[in-house]
């Protein structure tokens, strides 16, 4: 199936899921749907770096943190445009902002790639635990650094007042529903790309970094340079799914954007679905990402990273190679049988 | 006829080891070069320097009429080096077919131009499989291979690199007799269709039967280099490496 068919597929699914929402006249439901949306980013674009190519990045959240507050800066630049310049450049900036979220999605990609392709050239030489582990300091100190920001609120947090719609061709569109769309528009760019990668040069070149470097650089592959393309790429997707979080959450703060919940989940939804394949993060990060939400309604929003938890070791334990590598298994030994 | 690798004065030091030192090496294009020490002597050292696993800190290696220094492990093997490790490296995920497929897709296409299509990639696995008596396993996963067809997988997949010239770092170690046979004449083969071939190897059989011509290295220094017959018989080498 070419990407373009493979898309189209996922944009009519997705619109069925929102023909679905929209019907009901449901708020929650696409409140609960962008969570999963935005997981299914963040969880595809940790699998680039961590499943194809096996370096294990724990600083998702710093990624994803990086394009929520670029977002946050480019807002407050709008407020604060009429005291720092002149009448006739504030004037002309007032044409431009405020920017529309595709544009601070792009923003968000921008700045969170090129933090990913700078921590990829600065740790790449580092493998297993060691760039695991630089990965987490990186995202500590980008959280001291966001804290002790005070433009975009520092530790106080920054509110941004969410429309209540917006108006598109003539049309009303509830805000909460354009978010959601443009979330899953950004969920399958993501898995289109991840697809993509997946059946192409590169993504044979990933699969030899992660299976043994050395032999990889005597076969020609350009290790350093794919390594980078993958930072890159990760880095980015994850800034994306950050870019429009302060629209929807309404107030962020460093503790939630810079939250263990994303770091866990984006390691944890590949790891569950399985890591070799795009499908291994869409299904573990549906099959997660719901489990929590509906944690969050019945018992309490508390308990999500004790399910992911214990989903993650169940997992190690009993499917090593998550949900798809148990159905390939299990195909494997019935095409034998 | 100016050599295909052109080994000049290098040296290699881990920390207050001097794993090289001043190691002078020619190989002429075509030739099949022996090369021999004891363990520890710096054999593989030279392969990874020669290769660019490592960087030699002085000297250079000059490869097809161009200096290698500084060039990294992929690009020398775009200019035509290819290695097979010592022990076998095979991408674990991967189908033999696909072990082949990096190679060409990597250093063959970065060479050519992208002009295979996927079934002339197919067909080149397959050719190349078969080469080494492979191709009946080509949709397997390397763990189901003997030791044996391991090395084969890691000599085909550096031979799916279409070199100039192939290092074959220990091949055979670990192979009976007629396995070791059967690797001799896979070179043999390789050697006859143009490629020039580095040998190393403890077993003395296989070196003697193979190579046109010996170089002794120990402790990092390359003590004779000549005819195989006459390597064995010289007094520094008897000493040195086979034992009175």
């Amino acid at each position: 199936m070419s990407t373009a068919r493979f898309s189209l597929i996922a944009i009519a699914i997705g619109g069925l899921v929102m023909a679905f929402a929209h019907w009901f006249q449901v708020d929650y439901l696409f409140f609960a749907s962008y969570t999963i949306l935005q997981f299914i980013v963040l969880a595809t674009a940790w699998n680039i770096l961590g499943g194809y190519c096996g370096y294990v990045n724990f600083g998702s959240a710093a990624f994803f943190a990086l394009g929520a507050y670029s977002s946050v800066a480019l807002i407050k630049f709008d407020a604060e445009i009429d005291s720092w310049f002149s009448e006739g450049i504030a004037g002309f900036l007032h044409h431009i902002f405020p920017l529309p979220i595709p544009v601070l999605i792009l923003f968000g990609a921008l700045v969170s790639g090129i933090v990913g392709f700078g921590m990829g050239y600065l740790t790449l030489r580092l493998r297993g635990a060691f760039f695991a582990i630089a990965t987490l300091a990186m995202a500590v100190v980008l959280q001291t650094l966001i804290v002790n920001w005070d433009f975009v609120g520092g530790s106080r947090g920054a509110y941004i007042i969410r429309p209540e719609s917006l108006e598109f061709a003539g049309f009303q569109i509830n805000y909460i529903e354009y978010l959601f769309a443009l979330m899953l528009l950004l969920a399958v760019i993501a898995l289109a790309t991840a697809r993509t990668i997946e059946r192409s040069q590169l993504g044979f070149g990933f699969a030899t970094i992660r299976d043994d470097e050395l032999a990889a650089e005597a076969c020609g592959v350009p290790t350093l340079r794919l390594k980078l393309i993958a930072t890159t790429l990760s880095g980015a997707f994850m800034g994306m799914a950050g870019a429009p979080f302060p629209y929807y959450i309404g107030y962020l703060q460093p503790q939630s954007a810079f939250g263990l919940e994303y770091a866990v989940n984006s390691i944890a939804m590949p790891m569950i679905g399985g890591t070799t394949s795009w499908v291994g993060p869409l299904v573990g990060a549906i099959l997660l990402g719901s489990a929590q939400q509906y944690a969050t309604v019945t018992i309490s929003s508390a308990v999500n990273l004790l399910i992911v938890g214990l989903m993650l070791v169940a997992f190690v334990i009993i499917a090593p190679n998550g949900l798809i590598g148990l159905v390939q298994e299990w195909m494997r030994a019935r095409r034998r049988s | 006829m100016t050599a295909l690798l052109h080994v000049d004065n290098i040296s290699k030091r881990f920390g207050g080891f001097i794993a090289l030192d001043g190691v002078e090496l020619e190989v002429q294009p075509g030739e099949r070069l022996g090369l021999i020490g004891p363990n520890g002597s710096g054999k593989s050292t030279l392969v990874n320097c020669i290769c660019g696993t490592l960087q030699n800190e002085t000297g250079n290696v000059r490869f097809d009429g161009h200096v290698m220094d500084g060039l990294a492990a992929h690009q020398r093997t775009h200019r035509g080096v290819a290695r097979s490790f010592q022990l076998p490296r095979p991408f674990h995920s991967m189908t033999l077919a696909d072990n082949l497929r990096i190679p060409l897709l990597y250093t063959v296409h970065a060479r050519t131009g992208p002009l295979r299509s996927a079934g002339d990639l197919n067909s080149r696995c397959d050719e190349l499989l078969d080469m080494v008596g492979l191709l009946k396993k080509a949709k397997q996963m390397p763990r189901d291979l003997t030791q044996v067809e391991m090395r084969k997988l890691e000599l085909a997949r550096a031979m799916a690199a279409e070199p100039k010239l192939l290092i074959a770092d220990e091949s055979m170690a670990g192979l009976s007799h007629s396995e070791i046979d059967d690797i001799l004449a896979l070179l043999v083969r390789l050697n006859e269709r143009g490629i020039t071939i580095i040998l190393i190897e403890h077993i003395m059989r296989a070196v003697m039967s193979f190579s046109q011509r010996l170089a002794v290295l120990v402790s990092g220094k390359k003590i004779a280099d000549g005819k195989p017959e006459d390597m064995v018989r010289d007094p520094e080498v008897v000493r040195a490496y086979l034992g009175q």
